[in-house]
């Protein structure tokens, strides 16, 4: 067990837990941030997504230790209220289905919009593929960042 | 013009007491959050709320909660009944709050309107069941009964109070009005007077052409909870002193446990017990439902999740060969078995056997004219067989549940599809009655017909039992996966018989599966050939399967779709204008009496897709499929455009036309259509699991492939019939024939028809 000090959400945490224990279960487990899903454990599906220093990273596979005091954001952090515009874009358009995938799905995409504000279709299809939605909300995931890109 | 009905609730569904909860204000979405999608809206909160009925509760100042009774899986019923009720109790759907109802079956079960008598009749036994496509349908009465109900003692009491004939007074969005002397007020200042009312034995529904809030779009009344990532799914619960179980199971069917070593595993940190246990104990296996495909597992349970997966890693286990499984269970009230042979099945052995006893062990199902005769004398004959592979569902969040079982008390969270059913299956493992178990419904994230099966809900009882601590059981994506309860792996040959002057003068399928057939004998295009045989056979199989989105039809119809496509090409006829001639045949002249399909709404749904998809013009570089099918209910059309963008085919547009009736909740059941729309797309060409030697060749997402945002289709144009009729079906009807549109619109593209799923395979190829 070692000691971990995050910077997270514009807090300042600090965990103990084993220097292997990927950052998902951190979130989940010892920060009770469940918001960050768990669907595949090996990078695969995207529902673990989180930002680190506002890029998109897979916290099923990146240990605590390797985090180090990097800005982490999670899908709690985006805003205090539901007010980031992939957020109210998400309510807009109406996107979810079960509804699971989702926080990794805007998680994604606010990485997408910090480095591309103006992404054309092809570039958000691409960018977000490594996002599964087995409900199939896709084309209403690329309308809420359309949505979102124009209002930011 | 409204409908007049008689009611018979009994007494015990309407509880009218109040339930004082907390008086004051609620600032902001996250303490109070109504339907309306506000972010900042200030909303008092009642002082006392009064519980109508098992349904809805009216607070001191109007606003309602709306309980919703059904399981949520992601196909939206917790915001569209709701809907239904809040329409007849006629309230603003701004001042709604909706929670999830509690399993209570005898309060949600399911009264329904005699057509004949306009009268009530008893309720069933619950129906708190996602599955089938049937939660509105089956609920549509006594949806619209309790909000009626609610409202016609809301007036009973105004008119009480201010003195005047009930028929002087109306109600408008919430408030009782009398339009004579302008007396207005809301709902909530006779709540506690409704509370003395007498149950109404006569309501009004109202009639379609006034309904406010059906038929509309209403957005996910846990739309923002889900954007900013609040607890909602099984998998987030959390409670003192909870622990997590992980679990271990053979690595394929037909094996079961020997014997293993925990002692490293038990030293590892943060572990409390690592054990071997029988999921179902002795003869607790009750219903279909009971399936396991291994009740023997070791569990290895720690503190935390990631504590619990290492220690996982470090226990040693060896598997032998299982034996032969025959367990009686009842099947939907009659007498059954779980018959699993043992051996280890191969995926080649499988693709054999299926072609072996198609040829020789059949059972006839359905045998109009005579067929024989009509083949034997044939001009010319088309045979084409389809096959598909096992299908996991490979629902987003994985297996899990929630269990604090004490010496008389059991306390269950988590995802299912049929609490109820397996609320019995827990009791009979602990050795406790009903009432001793408590399951309580959290969001799921997807269903599919994979939560329908309990076994993880009666593995997690029993681990807490034995442990005696509360426990959260979670299956990994591997564990869920390659845990059965799949699709069945499925074969149909379909053969036409076409005279000299190209008519068809037979219709013949045979369909198959491993372990059951995908045959509906009685749908069309039964009732449109004088001569037309269907028969079944199954294969015998210790792979354990189940109920997957569309059962049967998620296979039957694309090859019934596909072929029918090629058989209009021989006879050198339009597609549409093929099932058009068909189905007027079926609609002027049908075949037999028991044809399961209304001609005419198929034969209007598929001319809306024509019309709506512009069938007839011609588009450059645009490949075209059509294919339509009816089930459960609801009948559905699609037409599939594709284009060639740098040699692959990719999905244009997808044009889906869809008579389910009345329409409750319109963009939400868009985004239902799009999303099986795209689901039927990615299974037909991707989706399959393999076995060798009862090994699952697939395990995870990198070796099983889903349809991702770059494959989806483009844009997808949703079309309902305008019908009024009473709702039908919508999880899952849209999703089988996009199979058969889309094969059709490659063999457009490339020139190849495609009769084995996945596609991507002999595309390759």
């Amino acid at each position: 067990m070692t000691s971990f000090e995050l910077n997270i959400n514009g807090k300042k945490l600090e965990v103990e837990v084993d220097a292997s224990t990927p950052l998902l279960w951190v979130l989940r487990d010892h920060l009770k941030l469940v918001g960050t899903k768990f669907g595949c454990g090996i990078a695969q599906c995207g529902a673990c997504t989180v930002l680190l220093d506002g890029n998109a990273i897979r916290s099923c596979q990146l240990p605590i230790s390797a985090v180090g005091n990097q800005e982490l954001t999670t899908i709690e952090g985006l805003s205090d209220d539901g007010s980031h515009p992939l957020q109210k874009a998400w309510v807009e358009v109406d996107v979810p289905q079960c509804g699971y995938c989702q926080a990794g799905q805007i998680m994604q995409a606010a990485s997408l919009l910090n480095k591309n504000p103006n992404p054309s279709d092809e570039e958000i299809q691409s960018v977000m593929s490594g996002n599964i939605c087995r409900c199939g909300t896709y084309l209403r995931i690329k309308e809420a960042i359309n949505m979102a890109a124009k209002n930011s | 013009m409204s409908i007049k009905v008689k009611t018979k609730f009994g007494r015990r569904s309407f509880i009218k007491r109040s339930a004082v909860a907390a008086g004051g204000f609620a600032i902001g979405f996250s303490w109070l959050y109504s339907c309306d999608h506000t972010a900042k809206s200030v909303s008092k909160l009642p002082k006392e709320w009064f519980n109508f009925n098992g349904y809805l509760k009216i607070g001191d100042n109007g606003m309602v909660t709306i309980m919703s009774p059904n399981p949520e899986i992601g196909q939206n019923v917790k915001t569209s009944m709701p809907m239904i009720v809040a329409e007849e109790l006629d309230v603003d759907w701004g001042k709604v709050i909706v929670e999830q109802a509690p399993l209570d079956t005898t309060l949600y079960g399911v009264p329904f309107i005699s057509k004949v008598l306009g009268q009530l009749e008893a309720p069933k036994s619950g129906r708190q069941i996602a599955g089938g496509s049937n939660s509105i349908r089956n609920s549509w009465d006594a949806l619209r009964l309790a909000g009626a109900s609610a409202r016609n003692m809301i007036l009973k009491a105004a008119s009480k109070i201010w003195g005047v004939s009930i028929h002087e007074l109306i109600t408008e969005n919430g408030f009782v009005i009398n339009p004579k002397t302008g007396q207005k007020n809301h709902y909530g200042a006779f709540a506690a007077a409704a509370a003395e009312v007498e149950i109404p034995e006569e309501v009004e529904l109202k009639a379609p052409s006034d309904y406010k809030i059906i038929g509309t779009s209403k957005k996910n009344v846990d739309g923002l909870k889900i954007a900013t990532g609040q607890s909602l799914f099984g998998i987030d619960v959390m409670k003192e002193g909870m622990k997590i179980a992980v679990l271990i199971h053979p690595p394929g069917f037909g094996l079961t446990l020997k014997r293993f070593d925990a002692d490293q595993a038990k030293q590892m940190p943060g572990v409390f017990d690592v054990f071997r246990i029988d999921a179902y104990d002795g003869e607790t296996q009750k219903s279909s439902f009971d399936i396991a495909a291994f009740r023997d597992i070791v569990v290895v349970v720690a503190s935390t999740t990631w504590q619990a997966m290492e220690a996982k890693k470090a226990v040693k286990c060896e598997w032998i060969e299982a034996d032969d499984v025959k367990t009686k269970i009842s099947s939907f009230g009659r007498d059954s078995y779980f018959d699993f042979p043992k051996g280890l099945e191969s995926t080649e052995d499988h693709i054999k056997k299926l072609g072996e006893i198609e040829k020789s062990r059949i059972k006839i199902v359905r045998k109009d004219g005579n067929p024989e005769s009509a083949f034997e004398n044939a001009y010319r004959i088309i045979e084409k067989s389809y096959s598909a592979p096992f299908l996991p569902h490979n629902t987003m969040e994985p297996m899990n549940f929630f269990a604090d079982v004490t010496a008389d008390k059991a306390h269950l969270i988590g995802p299912i599809q049929t609490p109820s059913i397996m609320e019995s299956s827990v009791a009979a493992r602990l050795g406790m009655s009903n009432d001793q178990v408590h399951i309580e419904m959290t969001r799921m994230g997807g269903g599919f017909g994979r939560r329908l099966y309990g076994h993880f809900l009666v593995e997690a009882a029993a681990i807490s039992q034995y442990l005696g601590v509360p426990i959260k059981l979670i299956y990994s994506r591997e564990d869920d996966m390659t845990s059965g309860v799949f699709r069945p792996a499925y074969r149909a040959t379909y053969r036409a018989a076409i005279d000299k002057n190209n008519n068809v003068t037979a219709f013949h399928v045979r369909a198959g599966g491993i372990p059951s057939s995908p045959l509906a004998a009685n749908r069309f295009p039964a009732g449109a050939y004088d001569n037309y045989l269907a028969e079944s056979y199954s294969v015998k199989s210790n792979i354990t399967t189940g109920a997957f989105r569309a059962p049967r039809s998620n296979f039957i119809a694309g090859a019934e779709q596909s072929f029918l496509d090629e058989l209009a090409e021989a006879l050198g006829k339009d597609p549409i204008d093929y099932r058009l001639e068909l189905l007027d045949r079926a609609t002027n002249n049908p075949v037999g009496k028991k044809n399961d399909y209304d001609p005419k709404r198929f034969a209007e749904v598929i001319r809306l897709a024509k019309k709506e998809s512009d069938w007839e013009t011609q588009k450059e570089g645009i490949y075209r499929g059509f294919a339509a099918y009816f089930c459960h209910r609801s009948y559905v059309a699609d037409v599939v455009d594709l284009k060639i963008e740098n040699g692959k085919t990719v999905v244009e547009k997808v044009f889906v036309a869809v008579d389910c009736g009345i329409v409750v909740n319109k963009d939400a059941a868009i985004n239902l259509i799009e999303g099986g729309t795209v689901d039927g797309i990615g299974t037909a060409m991707f989706g399959g699991l393999s076995l060798k030697e009862g090994v699952p060749q697939q395990k995870n997402f990198n070796e099983y492939r889903l349809i991702r945002h770059i494959e989806s289709p483009k844009s997808i144009d949703v079309h309902f019939v305008e019908n009024g009729k009473s709702p039908t079906g919508l999880g899952e009807p849209m999703y089988p024939p996009v199979m058969g549109a889309l094969a059709n619109a490659m063999y457009k593209a490339t020139g190849k028809r495609f009769y084995r799923q996945p596609f991507i395979k002999d595309l390759k190829a």
